[in-house]
């Protein structure tokens, strides 16, 4: 009856001292969900920071080494210059009409600027574009994931986002209906898929990797806990699956993933494959396929299997986090579905066009007889090798230290080196009201000014701790963060020791 | 367990909120353009407030900056002052020396800082009040601030929002995305879509009588679709009504550079709460919403917005910044469009009189097609139309006759779509029909753009009243109906 609700309404008001926006009366899911890798350690790091700057020798270090989060430019590395070089040119096209424009701008650069935005209506980057992006580079994006795999890609598949994101975002909000559609989600996982999960009011079913085989996906756990969930009722709809994996970097093996995409066909699960880091591969015998590729190579058609993957500007050795670029491929969608999905998309009307410009420059970078290839090339190799020499350096330093080990990071740009805390550690992180992994985080942070995020983050075993650290300082600046947490690793194991 | 022969993402098993939204302004009349362009047919797209992609000339200053910005390798060159001005070439080296690693690293998730405080320095520029960056988000355009707000506001499906009828519809599409309910007041067409404060309390009794916790009210100032400018007056009584019945009010103020008359120049919900003093500006909860979209500067495709907050509580804001974190990043590119629109050259720049100049002629030339607009339509049969004050629209009452709407039963489309499809199959003049902004019961409208270019504009309003007088004339009760004065105004 309207006097009960009416009831229950008056209680959200609360009294004229009480703004009807507080915790109390805010949306339950946004307070729900959490994520770590913004979350309060870094907000502590910030702090520290201005501490810094208003006076540098009040902290036993003269700076903080941000490496809680994947963001390479950040950290000082460079952008490809032919990536820049396109979208600075698209921004203003002004330029292209000056005679001098060629000692600036590679012709390569200057070609393809012209090829684009001849066919972006209006010839600008200043429009909203098609709510998927525009079909030049949704083209684009397509011919490169067709070159990439040996299949077919259609345009129409693909949607273009501000970043990956937004796609994860939209996907999950068209799939969970409710508490009991669950969605399978690798542990650890980036925390983007539980707090997603959480903010639409899902059930996330984890599964776990293996740590003590390099964070192995076992297809008998997979099935352990789609029984498990299906049991206690919740419709598992979807299954999520990070290749290379973040935080733990594994990369799939070929056999793996054909296990993979036949488990879903056989328990009729959405495939959601996050590949936004298939160009971050470090490990000698190992490379990325795309699960698109492994679902056609099966002979499975788009009528047979569901499936979406996902790509990002922000990684690989292009770094392009700011620009937020990003696309999913859905295949094997129903139109009806599809069109829901266009649906969504057009109510932010359409993700940044110069966006959608890198990353289909990306998908369709300068070729080998390209004049920009050399130098192009050049960059790319000096970025990916020392990427690779970075993985090494610092799994190395971290498997030399007192109770910790860590996996080699295959792919993607993470170390998650495992600790094993004394219990009066563990006693004085309970005593101080955290997670025994946060504890250490924090006393790390504030003794070396390195920022790196708790596992509890990302999920781990229970009973383990862990934490996530990138791999991206410096080369030069390495060994001394390695050294710093080495140090402080050695004085805080002697400091807690039973 | 479904059978291996139906797909999981079947359409039966979706989110039932999503499927129930709707958006028109990208919807089935834009489609439909979509077919018949591929087709070869030449279409003119009023749909979307999108001035770059009719014509509209990005300002010169903002471009050069954001050149210098992705391709630092050219403030490098010692030949770069051939190509820019030295203000930006100063400005871009502002903006690289304020972001670690440039514009391709991921900022702060609230924004950069010097951008943020550039905003609030804007902000206190335009009112005359201080205002603290530490109250401002930028977003991938306005729209993802309002729906992150939305997001935090609506609990469940017993949460109100309160949004003008006619409205744009991202409110009416993001509120039923989070599930909540749309309580709608009704501007008011007869007295140039004027508000009624005594229509919001009715609306807002009714609402509650029904079981609807109404927690914020929207109001969008210039109006979309209906351009009217409110006056302080109007500002006043929604701000006392809000802090009356403890919801929080939600500006939408995008258009806010987009003003086409004098009498009543715009002034922004802050300025009007701080003037009338506490305990009103100390209580009243509001978020006010901007863009780089619209306005002169007009770029859309970058995706450039902000909201501030103002006397929303610490904790509130805490949980905002965390949603915003989750999609780490507004994309820079965005983040620097704002900071040039909020602070642009100043007198005595290198670039200051190129940009007043190029911002004149840009808002000139939307009045002058604002008055032609208006008055095309006024003279088309059973055509009125309320002077556009504000914004980008024109959104004329189409008064159907009887056996118009009957034909468009009989097609099986709402009579404002069966008109608008018709129109753009006979003209190529794409526009959105007035149901996708609501619309009092009995009444059409349909939403254009002012934007064609000044130099089309005659001949687009020509070709409409051909079409319209002709329609009018096949639909006719009996002959020689229906003057454009043969209707009284309701």
């Amino acid at each position: 009856m309207a006097t009960e609700a009416f009831a229950a309404a008056d209680e959200s008001f609360g009294t004229m001292d009480t703004p009807p926006l507080t915790l109390k009366t805010i949306n339950p899911k946004v307070l729900a969900c959490e994520y770590a890798v913004r979350g309060p350690i870094v907000a502590r790091a910030q702090a520290l920071q201005q501490r810094l700057s208003a006076d540098p020798s009040s902290l036993p270090f003269d700076e903080i080494v941000y490496c809680n989060i994947g963001n390479p430019q950040a950290l000082y590395q460079q952008p490809i210059t032919f990536f820049r070089e396109v979208v600075a040119l698209a921004d203003h096209p002004a330029l292209l009409q000056l005679p001098e424009i060629e000692k600036f701008f590679s012709a390569d650069a200057i070609g393809r600027v012209k090829r684009i935005l001849q066919k972006i209506p209006a010839n600008t980057t200043g429009a909203y574009s098609h709510s998927q992006g525009h079909m030049v580079c949704r083209e684009d994006i397509a011919a490169g994931i067709q070159k990439r795999d040996g299949y077919p890609c259609n345009p129409d598949d693909i949607y273009i986002t501000n970043g990956a994101s937004p796609s994860v975002h939209n996907i999950l909000k068209l799939l969970i209906r409710g508490k009991m559609d669950g969605v399978m989600v690798p542990i650890p996982q980036y925390p983007l898929y539980s707090a997603s999960i959480a903010l639409q009011g899902g059930t996330l079913v984890p599964y776990y990797l293996d740590e003590s085989h390099g964070w192995g996906l076992e297809i008998s756990e997979l099935e352990k806990q789609l029984k498990a969930a299906r049991n206690s009722g919740i419709a598992v709809r979807a299954l999520v699956v990070i290749n290379p994996g973040n935080p733990t970097g594994q990369v799939l093996s070929e056999e793996n993933k054909e296990e993979v995409v036949k488990f879903c066909k056989r328990e009729n699960l959405l495939l959601i494959a996050d590949e936004v880091y298939q160009e971050n591969i470090y490990c000698e015998g190992k490379k990325f396929t795309s699960f698109k590729k492994i679902v056609r190579d099966l002979g499975f058609k788009d009528s047979d299997f569901t499936l979406v993957s996902l790509h990002s500007s922000s990684k690989g050795f292009y770094g392009e986090c700011g620009r937020r670029g990003g696309y999913m491929e859905a295949c094997g969608f129903d139109p009806l579905v599809k069109d829901q999905l266009y649906k969504m998309a057009s109510v932010d009307l359409c993700s940044n066009v110069p966006g959608q410009i890198l990353m289909s420059v990306i998908m369709n970078p300068p070729q080998k007889g390209d004049s920009s290839h050399p130098l192009f090339a050049k960059e790319r190799e000096t970025i990916l090798s020392s990427l690779k020499r970075r993985a090494k350096m610092i799994v190395r330093g971290l498997n030399g230290l007192e109770g910790v080990t860590c996996n080699d990071a295959e792919g993607a740009m993470y170390v998650f080196p495992q600790i094993r805390l004394s219990e009066k550690a563990k006693k004085a992180a309970a005593d101080a009201g955290v997670k025994a992994d946060s504890f250490y985080c924090s006393k790390l942070l504030d003794s070396t000014g390195v920022v790196v995020v708790p596992g509890s983050g990302f999920g781990q075993v229970p009973g383990t701790y862990h934490y996530r650290c990138t791999i991206l300082p410096g080369e030069e600046k390495m060994p001394a963060v390695i050294a710093k947490i080495g140090e402080f690793h050695r004085k805080f194991m002697d400091e807690y020791r039973d | 367990m479904a059978s291996g022969d139906e797909k999981v993402f079947h359409p039966s098993k979706l989110n039932e909120n999503v499927k129930k939204t709707q958006y028109a302004v990208r919807g089935e009349l834009y489609l439909r353009a979509q077919e018949l362009l591929s087709q070869g047919k030449e279409i003119i797209f009023t749909n979307v407030g999108n001035p770059h992609a009719l014509g509209q000339k990005p300002l010169t200053f903002s471009r050069q900056v954001m050149a210098l910005v992705q391709a630092p390798f050219l403030i490098e060159d010692q030949n770069v002052r051939l190509l820019f001005p030295p203000d930006a070439i100063a400005r871009a080296k502002q903006y690289l020396s304020s972001m670690p690693g440039g514009i391709g690293a991921y900022s702060d998730s609230r924004g950069i800082p010097l951008i943020r405080k550039q905003v609030a320095e804007f902000v206190e520029r335009r009112d005359g009040y201080p205002s603290n960056p530490e109250n401002i988000f930028l977003t991938d355009g306005a729209s993802k601030g309002v729906s992150q707000v939305l997001q935090s506001v609506i609990r469940n499906e017993h949460d109100g929002v309160m949004v003008p009828v006619p409205q744009y519809p991202l409110y009416s599409a993001t509120i039923q995305l989070f599930g909540g309910q749309l309580v709608p007041y009704y501007l008011q067409e007869e007295s140039g879509w004027s508000l009624d404060i005594d229509e919001v309390q009715r609306q807002y009794d009714a609402a509650r009588g029904n079981g609807v916790n109404v927690r914020a009210l929207v109001f969008i100032n210039p109006g979309n679709p209906t351009g009217q400018c409110l006056s302080e007056a109007n500002l006043r009584s929604l701000i006392n009504f809000a802090v009356r019945n403890r919801i929080v009010l939600l500006a939408d103020e995008v258009y806010q550079e987009n003003i086409y008359q004098d009498e009543r120049p715009f002034v922004s919900a802050r300025k009007v709460m701080m003037d009338m003093g506490p305990p009103v500006s100390t209580s009243l909860e509001l978020i006010s919403f901007h863009t780089v979209s619209k306005g002169p500067i007009g770029e859309c495709g970058q995706r450039g917005g902000y909201m501030e907050f103002t006397n929303i509580h610490p904790e509130t804001v805490d949980q905002l910044y965390k949603v915003a974190s989750i999609s780490l990043s507004p994309n820079v590119g965005g983040q620097v469009m704002m900071g040039l629109m909020v602070s642009p050259p100043k007198p005595g720049d290198y670039s200051y009189a190129r940009y007043v100049a190029e911002k004149k002629e840009i808002i000139d030339s939307l009045r002058a097609r604002a008055r032609i607009m208006t008055d095309g339509f006024n003279r088309c049969k059973n055509v009125t139309c309320n002077f556009t004050e504000g914004a980008m629209y024109s959104f004329p009452n189409i008064h159907l006759p009887k056996r118009a709407i009957e034909a468009a039963q009989k097609a099986g489309k709402a009579p404002d779509v069966f008109y608008c499809l018709r129109l753009l199959e006979e003209t190529g003049i794409s526009t959105v029909p007035g149901s996708g902004f609501g619309q009092k019961p009995g009444t059409f409208h349909l939403r254009t753009t002012i934007l064609p270019p000044l130099e089309k504009m005659a001949g687009v309003m020509a070709t409409f009243q051909k079409f319209n007088d002709s329609f009018m004339a096949q639909y006719a009760d009996s002959p020689g109906y229906g003057s454009s004065q043969g209707w009284s105004r309701l």
